[in-house]
């Protein structure tokens, strides 16, 4: 017996060592996600200064125009952040009613097989590359909708937003179906004992007390929508411009970045800045809208 | 029918119509894509199709420069952004789930999952393509998408990992094994079959991503294949992209066929991480 305790005193001190070496490895491995965001924060705000020591603030926020591009540049970031807010109302005015019911359908109505079809067949669609939609958008949705609307550009808004709204409705359904489904039975079967058939108590029950998670949902299928690039970017057009004409085409902070990065811009230049600028906008407006609806979705468990 | 019964549950009925009505819609839509792009992308599809290089000429135009960068970005990606992923996961969810840092990972990566995919195109060129010299190389665009999947992986790792019941780990602990023998002996094998299959589909989605690989200057005219880590590169969905963006008409048939490929590609991938996950709960029940 007293043969072994050293042995296996050794093998302690072995593995413990090697304990060690891999505890800080895989630290090392959670510490590399928050470099990635120090990695974003950094170029972002390196450029957006380098941009701002040339340009200033006031151009940037006073000007109504976007020329970088041309001789008489104008900085004004507004005719973008309206682009990307037009094609985002569409979208969410097609998806808020949709991804609604649906997820109304999915966690009240329906049977539980036919429940089993239709959540996953909405996943499928949630998991559609987005350059997909974004054909969709020009080749068939914007076609069908000018044999409609006679003075529909060829790029607009109408199509890509309406597209897009297509695109985030999983989204909301999915996460509205876990807000309803986590109401307790108990304020359902009061209802039902306090007289109210099915549909109110869905619409004056389930609904407002899921009000917090629903809101969480749609906050983040908004910040979804904003974020989106390749279907704008396709269908909506390359015209900055300061309108909430869904028939016009349109320019969006995405599709302006991809415009920039399709084309031969050489790195320090101005123009080249822009699109880190214009980054910045987008991660603020997101991580904004993200940081609410993490905190309306933690407000609501805890009601729940 | 006049009866106060069926007059009461006639609005019922119309609301139940209108709830299947909001699922069917988005479904049909779905479907009918699918059939349009099929149908248009058909003509196109043959084994010529893949094996050739883009042209001018959109009937000789072939997506074998996409689909070889698309396949070195998948792997890439996965080399980089799995053994990440993962080791971030394992360290959340069996090392420091109490310590600060934890909490500031935790909060850090949802924030990050929540970022459009164009801004890590940005991070790519900013750190990747300039700062750390890659240039507009295939390895930038992997270390780009590895970081852009990488919340993904780790928040499906450590799902995988909590299915892991705790009186296993307490047992090898019994047995005088250290927290990493338990983990690697224990804990991993069990866990395997659920980070296999949220790694699958981590991938699948880097593979339709657009955004982020023409930031960091993917080409979108590309006569080659890449040769090493440090050659320009395409992909997939830039090839498709392009295509999209010509006025001609049998260009829009070439996207078809791309994205006919791309679909096909995803559908594939996702169903492998169907059938495993199928298998595991299969082998748990």
């Amino acid at each position: 017996m007293p043969a072994q305790v050293p042995a296996a005193e050794a093998l302690v001190r072995v593995s413990s060592r090697g304990e060690r070496v891999v505890e800080v490895l895989l630290a090392a491995c959670g510490f590399a996600t928050i470099l990635t965001t120090a990695g974003i924060l950094l170029v972002l705000a390196a450029e957006t200064f380098a941009f701002l020591r040339e340009v200033g603030l006031g151009k940037l926020i006073f000007d109504t125009q976007w020329t970088p591009l041309f001789s008489d540049k104008h900085f004004g970031i507004w005719p973008l952040l309206c682009g990307t807010l037009l094609t985002t109302l569409i979208a969410i005015a097609v998806a808020l009613p949709l991804g609604l019911l649906s997820a109304i359908y999915m966690s009240e109505l329906a049977s539980p097989h036919a429940r089993a079809v239709c959540k996953p067949a909405l996943e499928v669609l949630a998991g559609i590359p987005t350059i997909v939609y974004g054909y969709f958008a020009l080749v068939v949705v914007t076609p069908l909708l000018q044999a409609v609307i006679p003075d529909l550009a060829g790029f607009n808004a109408l199509s890509a937003g309406a597209v897009m709204g297509i695109m985030i409705t999983p989204l909301i359904a999915s996460l509205t179906e876990d807000a309803l489904s986590a109401v307790p039975r108990g304020l359902r079967e009061a209802a039902y004992a306090l007289g109210a058939s099915r549909v109110p108590t869905i619409l004056r029950v389930v609904v407002p007390a899921a009000m917090g998670g629903i809101a969480a949902s749609v906050i983040i299928a908004i910040s979804r929508a904003v974020g989106e690039t390749m279907i704008v970017a396709i269908a909506a057009g390359q015209e900055p411009r300061l309108t909430l004409d869904p028939r016009a085409s349109v320019e969006t902070m995405t599709a302006y970045i991809v415009q920039i990065s399709m084309g031969d811009t050489p790195a320090g230049t101005l123009e080249y800045r822009t699109i880190f600028v214009v980054g910045a906008a987008l991660f603020l407006v997101t991580l904004t809208m993200n940081v609410t609806s993490y905190r309306l979705a933690r407000r609501f468990r805890r009601q729940t | 029918m006049n009866t106060p019964q069926a007059r009461a549950r006639w609005p019922e009925r119309a609301f139940f119509a209108l709830s299947l009505g909001a699922v069917l819609l988005p479904l049909g839509i779905l479907l009918i894509l699918l059939v349009l792009v099929g149908h248009s992308g058909i003509g196109r599809l043959s084994w010529e199709f893949i094996t050739s290089y883009p042209s001018r000429h959109a009937a000789r135009a072939g997506i074998l420069p996409g689909l070889v960068g698309s396949l070195w970005l998948m792997g890439l990606t996965a080399l980089i952004a799995l053994p990440l992923g993962v080791g971030a996961a394992i360290h959340l969810e069996e090392y420091g789930k109490q310590s600060r840092m934890s909490r500031l990972i935790e909060i850090n990566i949802a924030n990050l999952a929540g970022v459009p995919s164009i801004v890590y195109g940005l991070l790519g060129l900013g750190l990747f393509v300039r700062t750390l010299h890659m240039g507009r190389s295939v390895l930038a665009g992997a270390c780009t998408l590895a970081l852009l999947v990488l919340p993904m992986v780790v928040l499906v790792s450590r799902e995988a990992l909590r299915t892991v019941p705790m009186s296993l780990r307490e047992a090898a602990y019994a047995l005088g094994a250290t927290r990493w023998q338990t983990i690697r002996q224990v804990v991993l094998p069990m866990a395997y079959p659920g980070i296999l299959t949220g790694a699958i589909l981590s991938l699948a989605r880097a593979i339709g991503e657009t955004a982020p690989l023409v930031v960091v200057g993917a080409l979108t005219y590309v006569t080659f294949v890449p040769d090493g880590l440090d050659a320009p590169f395409t992909a997939l969905p830039i090839q498709i992209f392009n295509w999209v963006s010509r006025p001609q008409r049998a260009f829009a048939e070439n996207a078809a066929a791309g994205i006919v490929v791309l679909v096909a590609t995803m559908l594939v991938l996702n169903g492998t991480a169907i059938y495993l996950r199928s298998r595991l709960q299969k082998k748990r029940s």
